[in-house]
């Protein structure tokens, strides 16, 4: 009973206004003016405005909304990781239940554990991973590139997220081709195009861009790019330089 | 009305170019140089539908060193453009390039870090087609056009001359969209 | 070029030396290169592969030669141009990609339950033809690599008229855009049921011409025939999906496991072999060619008339895209609102179209079962107008990696077959 009651109290205080708005005024700014634009002054009159991005989802139990079937399974995912796991639960930073998919950020040093567990657990059985996304967030600092995995068990017909962080200064996330050799080519993507040194990777080389390439191309501080085509004189400038709205 | 009457039948004059130019036009190889979505199409051509043998050039060679149009089908990547240079300078004299599709003739809508923009900056381009991807009737009409001039074609100095009177023309030219002849 | 006592390294170079050096080492055994510029790679593929006489010993992939950067280069697009950029990744299957993209999207906005029903059952009927076109190329190629030119130009025939439906529906013959988020970017024209219907009835006849000339032919046995053997676990290890998973004998299908459209709806079989060689890909392909027919048919009868685009204004095109004379162009009606009535329609119409809908902050995947396997799209918002961040699962690039399992120890005859086996698609591997 004293239990509910504290939640309850919890709950309030985290929703007081005050909280909120330094939460909110601690996110970084995603976009300033009415339009984003930088070329030209903004006209509207709200060329104060700051519009901040969201702060990093935490959902807390229960993860299974009973009016979305999609999350139906999501509570007995997270059970069963929680126990395959054991003392080493805490390796799982927090976990974001969102659109009905179910995310588990995890800590780099421990993705590999987690992966077997999510393979071999019969529990879990997450069997097919389709690979790693890199991300790079540049104003997320100390976790600026991000390692995303997407894990299927064809087992029991079930889909999650494993997401991991390391900071751009050292960007090593340890590799999952033992535990997924699929992985393999999508490591080597993920290194190509944003820098993520996989260690444990038998091979990590390029792959898409030619070998003598300099830099990531699809990090966010490498520009899109474009030679100035000429065409009888003029010049159309590459298109991260052209005006655009945000 | 000349020679061609008292002639006995069965014999015709041209002048070695337009004889050349024939022969050239006729029995044109195509090189296989497919890289993206055109190449799909350039396949369809090559196909019953389109039929590309209604002009002789069905047989899409597999070497370079036997053939003389290179149709780059599609876009060129950084990595993919020295192998293209190398597979045109493998080709013999003379020979002929059709830009196929607007990534091949200019970049597209990628113009980006991974794509040249157009292939004209690593070979000389004969005929740029447009399309994203062009109709297989397109390639069609950028073939015969370029078979025209191919028939077209001067031989020995007056390619020469040609080449210096083009030139001249170009240079003439001071404003970017007005020509001054 | 390099020489150990094992190896002579012939991927460059100047032909003398190789052969000088090659003579003067006992080693037999060669490393050539084929590809990325050869007619039997299907595609900018490139292998290296090391010889010991007809022995391949060793495969090696190379790829990246058609390298695009659309992921990055939709990262400066508009939510919705980013269909005309997808459709582009794997040409062959262009409206797998970009329902992909669109369910992706539409899960980052939440309106997947909201999308007409008459859209989802045009989703379901394109995808299915363009499964049946990509197919058909798949064999086509097949054939053309092998030797088989019949094969190829046959399908290319049949392939044709699945793409005269596509241009009478979307106005080109590839490269749609035609799947937008939120819908299908147009109402399906006049004209086009009769025309699938007539495709139904003259595509089982030429399914039966091609399955005479290659089911029980004997040169095409073999040369498929225990050839590139892949095995269940190889495949599930290796991450394989899609036709070469279902050749395996394991009947994993996206659209029975985790239905999207309304594929629940549907009744089809997923055909399954257990062959696990060329053959049964093949077997597999063509039968789900039958299956997608079957599918299709049901699609005519679920036709209703109703919405194409979500009912949600800040969302759904504006313009109201209609066939006109001249193909494609906006409705007449459309122009003659906002030119002439209101001035809101327009401003709205300018915005929408210029500035694009803005999309919540979050990161979604979704996966649809394409032509080639698992094709999932992973999308990141950051609550603007363009992508933050997009990624597309390719099935043909994580199936490549299959090359080395599946070709090493047969001769190099072989290798062709598998690597066309696979059925990869350059620009859906490099994107």
């Amino acid at each position: 009973m004293s239990t509910e009651h504290e939640r309850e109290r919890d709950e309030e205080a985290a929703n007081l206004p005050d909280k909120l708005g330094r939460e909110r005024l601690a996110a970084p700014v995603r976009r300033t003016g009415m339009f984003g634009t930088h070329t030209t002054g903004d006209t509207s009159g709200f060329g104060g405005l700051r519009v901040r991005g969201s702060a990093p989802v935490y959902s807390g139990r229960p993860f299974t909304d009973p009016d979305d079937p999609r999350t139906a399974d999501f509570d007995r995912v997270a059970d069963d990781l929680e126990a395959a796991l054991g003392e080493n639960a805490g390796v799982v930073e927090r976990v974001e239940v969102s659109r009905g998919e179910l995310t588990f950020h995890v800590r780099r040093e421990a993705l590999l554990e987690v992966a077997r567990v999510l393979r071999d657990d019969p529990a879990l059985r997450y069997e097919l991973c389709t690979g790693v996304v890199g991300v790079h967030f540049p104003d997320d600092a100390g976790r600026e590139l991000h390692a995303v995995y997407h894990l299927r068990s064809l087992t029991h017909n079930s889909e999650i997220r494993v997401s991991t962080t390391c900071p751009d200064a050292d960007p090593h996330v340890p590799s999952l081709v033992s535990v997924y050799p699929t992985n393999d080519w999508h490591e080597r993507e993920a290194w190509d195009f944003f820098g993520i040194v996989f260690d444990g990777h038998p091979a990590l080389t390029r792959i898409q861009m030619p070998d003598d390439w300099h830099g990531h191309p699809q990090r966010k501080d490498y520009p899109l790019g474009g030679i100035p085509v000429e065409y009888r004189g003029a010049t159309v400038p590459p298109p991260d330089e052209r005006r655009s709205y945000k | 009305m000349g020679l061609e009457e008292k002639l006995p039948s069965g014999i015709l004059l041209s002048t070695v170019e337009q004889v050349v130019g024939l022969a050239r036009k006729t029995s044109m190889w195509p090189a296989t140089f497919g890289l993206a979505c055109c190449a799909i199409e350039m396949m369809a051509v090559g196909g019953p539908h389109y039929d590309l043998a209604r002009f002789g050039m069905e047989k899409f060679g597999a070497t370079p060193r036997q053939a003389d149009l290179m149709i780059v089908a599609g876009r060129v990547s950084q990595k993919m453009a020295p192998v293209l240079r190398q597979i045109y300078d493998q080709m013999p004299e003379p020979k002929w390039v059709i830009a196929m599709g607007v990534c091949a003739s200019s970049g597209g809508m990628f113009n980006n870090y991974a794509i040249v923009q157009g292939v004209d900056h690593i070979v000389p381009v004969d005929i740029y087609l447009p399309g994203c991807p062009p109709r297989p009737e397109m390639l069609l009409d950028a073939v015969l056009k370029l078979h025209d001039k191919v028939q077209n074609t001067k031989l020995g100095a007056h390619r020469e001359q040609e080449i210096t009177e083009i030139e001249e023309r170009m240079l003439r030219r001071s404003l970017p969209l007005v020509s001054k002849d | 070029m390099t020489v150990t006592e094992d190896y002579i390294d012939a991927s460059g170079g100047d032909w003398d030396e190789v052969i000088e050096k090659a003579q003067s080492t006992s080693a037999e055994r060669l490393v050539i290169n084929m590809g990325p510029q050869h007619p039997s790679t299907h595609g900018v593929l490139r292998l290296i592969l090391t010889l010991d006489g007809e022995t391949c010993t060793e495969a090696r992939v190379g790829i990246g030669y058609l390298h695009t950067g659309i992921e990055k280069n939709m990262e400066y697009r508009t939510w919705t141009q980013g269909t005309t950029f997808v459709t582009r990744m794997d040409y062959l299957t262009p409206l797998f990609n970009e329902t992909a993209y669109c369910l992706a999207v539409e899960k980052l906005l939440g309106i997947e339950d909201r999308i007409p029903e008459r859209a989802d059952v045009i989703r379901v009927m394109m995808m299915e033809l363009n499964r049946m076109a990509s197919h058909f190329v798949a064999m086509a190629t097949f054939g053309m690599e092998l030797g088989a030119t019949t094969v190829m130009t046959n399908g290319f025939r049949e392939r044709e008229m699945i793409l005269d439906i596509f241009e009478l529906v979307t106005g080109l013959r590839m490269n749609h855009a035609y799947v937008r988020p939120g819908g299908v970017s147009q109402d399906l024209p006049p004209g086009a049921v009769d025309k699938v219907r007539e495709l139904l009835k003259e595509m089982p006849k030429r399914i039966d011409i091609m399955r005479k000339l290659l089911d029980e032919n004997p040169i095409y046995l073999a040369r498929t025939k225990d050839v590139a053997y892949l095995n269940l676990p190889g495949s599930m290890a290796l991450g394989v999906t899609g036709p070469m998973l279902r050749a395996s004998g394991l009947a994993w299908d996206l659209r029975k496991a985790k239905p999207y459209c309304g594929y629940e709806d549907y009744e089809f079989d997923v055909p399954v072999s257990d062959g696990g060689d060329v053959y049964a890909r093949y077997r597999v392909r063509m039968a789900e060619i039958e299956e997608s027919l079957k599918i299709i048919e049901q699609c005519l009868d679920k036709l209703r008339p109703g919405p194409v685009m979500v009912e949600d204004a800040k969302i759904g095109w504006p313009a109201k895209l209609a066939l006109g004379p001249d193909g494609l162009g906006n409705s007449p009606d459309h122009i003659a609102h906002i030119m002439s009535s209101s001035m809101e329609a327009l401003i709205h119409h300018f915005k929408l179209v210029t500035e694009g809908f803005r999309v919540p902050a979050g990161q979604v995947y979704a996966a649809v079962e394409s032509a080639k396997g698992e094709l999932g799209c992973y999308a990141v918002s950051d609550g603007g107008t363009r992508p933050y961040r997009v990624h597309f699962r390719d099935p043909s690039f994580t199936h490549l990696q299959t090359v080395a399992a599946m070709c090493e120890g047969g001769t190099v005859a072989d290798v062709i077959a598998a690597v066309a086996s696979i059925d990869p698609v350059m620009g859906g591997v490099d994107r």
